[in-house]
């Protein structure tokens, strides 16, 4: 058990490496330096920019540089953002809050959402309930992220029913923590609800798949030949079971929370990482694009390597292969 | 193919349903030119933002008339862009109308289209955007753009992984840890924040073609990945069975065996497998076009097209015909959906 998680836990080591040389080949060769916009600004001297060039490292030899970056990243350095003139570290911390706050919020409710209902579908297999629910998955999975965004933010400007874009209002001097809490809240309704609706098509699908194998599997026939009550058949047989497999999803779920919400976080006009790393892209923002890059991977492979864990802990039959 | 189809409407009616769809969708898509009432790029300066034009059979006098006909939109508030129908003119739909001259396809030079009204009246059945373009044929030369980089992206990917699959599964060891561990760390990513990184990694203004084909090499790039695992999974098993160890015995080469024995057993799967991966090839564009950095204007694609609400919720609120694009891609991508759901159990040996 140990032997296996330390093993995972070095196997993240050339991942994270070869991750951090491929960010970095991609984006050093791109054409344009992040100084040809320095240049073209009068204002700047020419002696200023060379002074920058070698600050960066930027006349060293490339394999050097790679190395120099890797080494500041392992210091959780990760340079300084050429347009917002700031650390990018400090950059995306604020960015990540937001973002992990959106991810968390609409997983947990996708979740509990989505468990119960496919539950109820696969309990009624086939039925009608069955057949609603499945259809409004199958229209949860068709529809893009960003269509689902752009629709919900049509709908909330027509009714104005929620505040729209940023994460908070604009407030006098003294407010509560708690008015302040609502008020953040109040803004992740709208890009939160999106995710939600797109994610929950997914869950929905496989748990109800889950549970239908795990149903039609012998031991349930052989809990209810045994008398055991509705609710002990399902829960304790049934949906223990068909709930194990759904924690790897839950690892992998990091990442695709990742990439639905960097649209939909554009589209909402929420400030998060899919919109810093957005304009990181136009304006090329070098180490912006690398930096968030390298953490969004790193949070997947967290994201897989929780997921392959919580399995470890909960399914007895890994332990003993 | 005929026996594919007869089993796949044995199967599944909606699943033929869908096939058929997408047939036709994909037919419309190719031939944009024969089906739209206006070019792309005609634009109608005094008509920015009309909505959708209605169609009529009863006249102001409540005659009803067998040749339908819109009246002429005219503005009535500048400022809101707010429009009016003029009833005082009919203005009768004909087939094969006369219009600008064009070319289909670049080649065949025509200055007919299928149907349309007499000018000053417009026919618009989504309404026109900013610059007073119709919409609806925009949406049909968009779809062209769009759909067929799905599928040449696909097509990418598939030889591609098909030939990293193949020779990993196929020789095993130094290879298959390469190309192994090279495909893990490109699952790493977010795809949609590597699509942004390799986007960044061409210049930003580029020449529509060029767009074209940037946008297809990174859509495959980021598909080619999972697709290599899944082949070299089933390339693992297959070189074990009976007919691949009867024909190495005959000498055959390496080559040969890859190619005529052991890649037309995974097409089963495999086929599946880009059905169900087309989705994303519609969304990865249609999500670049959207963020302004896939196809260009005077250019359209379904992205682009939806692009213009982004951002703006004056455009968004009043006018929510640029949404239509949204709404087949959603048709689009259900029925890919049904069609690869349908194909999983069509396609598998076990169910025959």
């Amino acid at each position: 058990m140990r032997k296996l998680i330390i093993k995972r836990l070095l196997h993240i080591i050339p991942l994270v490496i070869g991750m951090s040389f491929i960010t970095f080949l991609m984006i050093r060769f791109s054409p344009g330096s992040p100084f040809t916009t320095l240049r073209m600004n009068p204002e700047i001297s020419p002696a200023t920019i060379a002074a920058l060039e070698k600050s960066f490292g930027w006349n060293k030899p490339p394999i050097i540089q790679y190395l120099d970056w890797l080494k500041n990243i392992c210091l959780l350095n990760f340079g300084i953002s050429f347009t917002y003139h700031t650390p990018v570290l400090t950059l995306i911390k604020y960015r990540l809050k937001n973002t992990l706050c959106l991810a968390l919020f609409s997983l947990s409710l996708s979740w509990i959402l989505a468990i119960p209902l496919a539950v109820i579908a696969g309990y009624k297999e086939n039925k009608f309930i069955d057949k609603v629910l499945s259809s409004i998955a199958y229209i949860s999975i068709s529809l893009p992220s960003f269509f689902v965004a752009l629709l919900f933010v049509y709908f909330v400007s027509k009714t104005n029913v929620l505040p729209l874009g940023g994460t908070r209002s604009l407030f006098g001097a003294n407010v509560t923590p708690y008015q302040h809490f609502a008020d953040y809240l109040s803004h992740l309704l709208v890009p939160g609800l999106v995710l939600t609706f797109v994610n929950l098509g997914w869950i929905f699908r496989l748990m109800r798949n889950n549970f239908i194998d795990v149903y039609h599997s012998p031991y349930i026939t052989t809990a209810w030949a045994k008398g055991l009550s509705t609710k002990k058949v399902l829960f304790r047989h049934a949906f223990k079971n068909a709930i194990n497999p759904m924690l790897t999803i839950l690892g992998l779920e990091i990442g695709s929370l990742l990439n639905g919400a960097a649209l939909v976080e554009i589209i909402c006009g929420w400030p998060g990482m899919g919109s810093l790393i957005l304009h990181a892209v136009l304006s090329k923002d070098m180490y912006v694009v690398m930096g968030s890059l390298v953490i969004s991977g790193v949070l997947l492979i967290i994201g897989n390597l929780i997921g392959d864990i919580l399995l470890l802990l909960t399914d007895p039959r890994i332990k003993i292969s | 193919m005929r026996i594919f189809l007869q089993r796949l409407r044995r199967y599944s009616k909606l699943g033929y349903l869908s096939f058929i769809f997408l047939v036709i969708f994909y037919f419309i898509a190719f031939f944009a030119d024969l089906f739209v009432p206006y070019n792309y790029t005609h634009q109608w300066l005094s008509k920015s933002f009309c909505p959708p034009t209605k169609i009529h059979f009863i006249g102001p006098k409540g005659h009803f008339h067998i040749r339908p006909f819109v009246y002429n939109y005219v503005i009535v508030n500048p400022a809101l862009r707010t429009y009016k129908e003029d009833k005082t003119k009919k203005y009768p739909i004909f087939f094969f109308v006369k219009g600008p001259e064009r070319k289909i396809f670049g080649i065949f030079k025509t200055d007919r289209y299928l149907f349309g009204v007499q000018k000053p009246a417009g026919i618009f059945l989504f309404g026109t955007d900013l610059y007073g373009r119709d919409l609806f044929s925009r949406l049909l030369y968009g779809a062209r753009i769009s759909l067929s980089i799905s599928l040449i992206g696909v097509l990418f990917s598939f030889v591609f992984g098909l030939i990293t699959g193949g020779i990993a599964g196929y020789y095993g060891g130094v290879i298959d840890y390469i190309i192994m561990r090279f495909t893990e760390i490109l699952m790493v990513f977010p795809s949609f924040y590597l699509m942004l990184a390799l986007r960044a990694a061409f210049p930003l203004s580029l020449s529509s073609v060029q767009v074209y084909f940037l946008i297809v090499l990174i859509l495959s790039i980021i598909g080619w990945a999972g697709l290599a695992r899944i082949i070299r999974g089933m390339v693992l098993s297959i070189k074990e069975e009976e007919y691949v160890l009867a024909a190495k015995s005959m000498g055959l080469s390496d080559f040969k065996i890859i190619t005529s024995h052991i890649i037309p057993n995974t097409f089963s799967y495999t086929i599946t497998a880009l059905t169900i991966s087309i989705p994303g090839y519609i969304i990865g564009e249609a999500a670049l076009s959207l963020l302004g950095l896939g196809i260009q204007e005077p250019y359209p694609s379904w992205g682009n097209i939806l692009s213009s609400t982004i951002g703006n919720l004056r455009v968004l609120t009043y006018d929510p015909w640029m949404l239509i694009p949204g709404f087949f891609i959603f048709f689009v991508l259900i029925n890919f959906n049904f069609l690869g759901d349908v194909l999983r159990s069509v396609l598998d040996p076990k169910n025959w």
